[in-house]
């Protein structure tokens, strides 16, 4: 009895040391919610300030450059007369292909002005519709060589400058010196318009052409193509040689001098300044070896050893994510090494991997500098077949447009960028719905 | 309070017959294990009975799961592992370079101590030892297998509605079983489990206990357990280890009701562990 009451006497002195103590903590609180409240305001003001930039960037993009994506035509009624196209009637494809369009064209539209006289003046009228409509009229006639001697009724684009005109960008307000198109264009353009020749319609030449020195008539979709060459031969060479690597590495390499040696290399390689790649590309794939210059082929390879080093790490992290209780599952059942890699961990590891790979690619999609080095920003109207004919990218594209003088590529740079932009988001859904449907496995 | 007639388990061991003629099928001697620099195992020699369960028992840290996977060579695959002197099994050394460590680990299966069944299906999980070595010609074999290694490991009748269901699906206990069920199929001579009840609940290890009595008729059994209680209910033979010193052996009625040594004694009686 007496043990009990000394240790009530304990509990109590232990209850007043309590007590002190629970005020001490409630003295405190205060200031320990508010420094709470206070971090947590910061974070948000982070994501706020982040948030912001990041709306800024695609405002900008996007009002800079949705009127990219409709066009400017005027509908014509041109009269392809034989004696002009294809005099013997033979119907050619050489006589065809190189025919003179441009006088049915010029034709077609002092038709709609009789009244305009001079030399001068029709050069300027001639100036209206795009100097490529052209290769439009040939490429009709080259599909459907029936047309000639008949009259067809087709829109073609105005120049780049009416099409600025139209959407706004030009004012017709300042002096005309200060302008690229005349009081007289103006007048003319707004004839059209009131007999209702000029449509606008959605800009199908920038998905479906090439590069061109004309705004009106440069498209993105042999970039494109580049750009998917170029990453086909990217993650056929990235991703079987990472898997490889960080396989090895990782379940069958012994823990030693070496191995550390080369994981550190492999850090580090993935920090090289990706221009120093291209530069490597350009002694070694194009100096050395000899391959073409400008082909997806070597823009593929330089990519490759540019995104080997992440898809690695990835892969390896992957790999260090499977539980090693696996692994000894299948060594005690008598799997032999490679079996419970192939079997077991590859499986597992196979989100984490593709993943990376995807991200790897993404990130090879939106390189540039590189390619410069290799060649990829040249000049190319025409749209690349193959890994070894001279293409460029998408992200050089944007590059080369930005670059260039007229108006009328601002909007179109802005537009190459949202294709670009549209691609890496496409591409990141993936890796992210990849992970989803193999993680759901159980 | 510290006598040993408290452990009541010791009845059930008591039941099972005593061996008229011992008959090991794995034998030790000399056994030595070094992690790098440290060494965890001394001089372990230990006979192992066919067709017994034999307990390791010691406090934590001792070296019973370093002994356990040395007899299936399981320590092969960590690096800085050496194990040095002889273990036989029916008279074979198990480090003879003609011995392939793969053909070993299908003779001498192993049970985990958390159950890691494979991601795969119920079905793929069984199937998959006897696949990698190739058992069964046909479909129909390999569907005999499953089911009849389900049915030994107790688990048919609660999965065979869900075989295509994945196996870590299932409770823990019942995964357990699986495991249990995936090394029978490969048909071993030794099952070795390390504690393979330390992660379920009282209910699963009561049924675990009650299988390994039943798998003791065609396996030897060598099970790691931290319950002496355990130990006394499954075992025949009991092996009690002590700083990576094996201190006493014997038959398990024997080492909880007369320890010989010292040690043995504090730790059955709760002294230390
Ligand atoms: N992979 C390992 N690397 C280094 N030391 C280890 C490793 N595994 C076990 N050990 C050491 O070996 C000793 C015995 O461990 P273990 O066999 O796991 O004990 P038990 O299973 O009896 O609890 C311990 O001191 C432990 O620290
Ligand atoms: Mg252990």
């Amino acid at each position: 009895m007496s043990d009990l009451a000394i240790r009530n006497v304990g509990m109590t002195s232990a209850m007043d040391a309590t007590t002190t103590n629970s005020q001490r903590v409630a003295a405190g609180l205060k200031g320990r919610y508010a420094a709470e409240r206070r971090f947590k305001a910061y974070g948000v003001l982070a994501i706020a300030f982040a948030l912001a930039c990041l709306m800024l960037l695609m405002w900008t993009i996007v009002s800079h450059g949705y009127t990219a994506f409709v066009q400017t035509m005027v509908r014509l009624e041109i009269t392809l007369y034989p004696q002009d196209i294809d005099p013997d009637g033979k119907r050619d494809r050489d006589v065809l292909s190189t025919a003179d369009y441009r006088t049915p064209i010029r034709q077609a539209v002092a038709d709609l002005f009789p009244d305009v006289q001079g030399r001068s003046d029709q050069r300027q009228l001639d100036a209206l519709v795009s100097p490529g409509a052209v290769f439009l009229i040939r490429d009709m006639v080259m599909a459907d060589p029936s047309i000639v001697g008949k009259r067809v009724s087709i829109t073609i684009p105005v120049s780049d400058d009416l099409d600025q005109l139209n959407k706004g960008y030009i004012n017709p307000n300042v002096a005309e010196a200060d302008r690229k198109v005349s009081d007289k264009q103006i007048a003319w353009f707004q004839r059209l318009k009131d007999r209702g020749l000029i449509e606008t319609n959605f800009n199908t030449i920038l998905f479906t052409m090439g590069d061109s020195r004309e705004p009106e008539l440069a498209g993105l979709w042999g970039a494109t193509v580049g750009s998917f060459f170029t990453l086909a031969v990217t993650i056929a060479l990235a991703f079987p040689i990472a898997v490889m690597t960080a396989t090895y590495l990782e379940e069958f390499a012994p823990k030693n001098r070496w191995t550390q040696l080369i994981e550190v290399n492999i850090n580090n390689l993935a920090a090289v300044p990706s221009i120093v790649f291209g530069l490597l590309g350009l002694a070694v794939f194009l100096g050395f070896f000899g391959l073409p210059r400008s082909a997806p082929l070597v823009g593929g390879m330089v990519l490759a050893l540019i995104t080997l080093p992440t898809v690695i790490i990835a892969s390896r992290a992957a790999f260090k994510s499977v539980p090693p209780s696996i692994r000894e599952a299948a060594l005690g059942l008598g799997a032999s090494r490679l079996q419970t890699v192939t079997d077991h961990v590859l499986p597992l590891a196979m989100p984490g991997i593709l993943t990376g790979a995807i991200i790897g690619m993404a990130h090879a999609l939106g390189e540039t500098a590189p390619l410069l080095m290799i060649g990829m920003v040249a000049f190319i109207v025409d749209i690349p077949g193959g890994l070894t004919d001279p293409a460029t990218v998408l992200p050089v594209q944007v590059y080369l447009w930005s670059d260039s003088p007229e108006r009328a590529f601002v909007e179109r740079t802005s537009a190459a960028i949202m294709v670009l932009l549209v691609f890496l988001f496409a591409m990141n859904a993936v890796a992210v719905l990849l992970r989803r449907r193999f993680e759901r496995r159980w | 309070m510290t006598t040993t007639t408290q452990i009541p388990a010791t009845a059930s061991a008591l039941k099972h017959k005593r061996m008229e003629q011992f008959e090991p099928s794995v034998v030790a001697r000399k056994v030595s294990v070094f992690y790098g620099e440290k060494q965890a195992l001394f001089d372990v020699d230990l006979d192992i009975g066919r067709h017994e369960v034999t307990a390791l028992i010691g406090p934590s840290g001792c070296g019973k799961s370093t002994f356990l996977r040395c007899l299936n060579r399981m320590n092969d695959t960590i690096p800085i592992c050496r194990v040095t002197g002889k273990i036989s099994l029916y008279g074979k050394d198990i480090h003879d370079p003609d011995i392939d460590v793969v053909h070993l680990r299908a003779r001498v299966g192993m049970v985990f101590q958390k159950p890691n069944p494979f991601p795969k299906s119920i079905y793929e999980n069984v199937a998959y030892g006897p696949r990698i070595h190739g058992l069964a010609a046909s479909k129909a074999e390999m569907d005999e297998i499953v089911l009849t290694s389900l049915d030994k490991a107790g688990l048919l009748g609660e999965v065979k509605d869900r075989l295509t269901e994945p196996g870590t699906g299932l409770s823990g206990g019942q995964q357990q079983r699986l495991c249990i069920a995936r090394a029978i199929a490969v048909g071993p001579e030794v099952i070795l489990m390390d504690e393979p009840c330390s992660a379920l609940d009282p209910i699963a290890t009561a049924k675990i206990e009650e299988l390994i009595d039943e798998l003791r008729e065609n396996f030897t059994i060598v099970i790691v357990t931290h319950s002496m209680q355990q130990a006394a209910r499954v075992s025949q033979r009991t092996a009690f280890f002590h700083l990576g010193v094996l201190v006493e052996t014997g038959e398990t009625e024997d080492i909880f009701t007369t320890p010989k040594d010292k040690r043995t004694q504090d730790y059955i009686t709760g002294r230390f562990g």
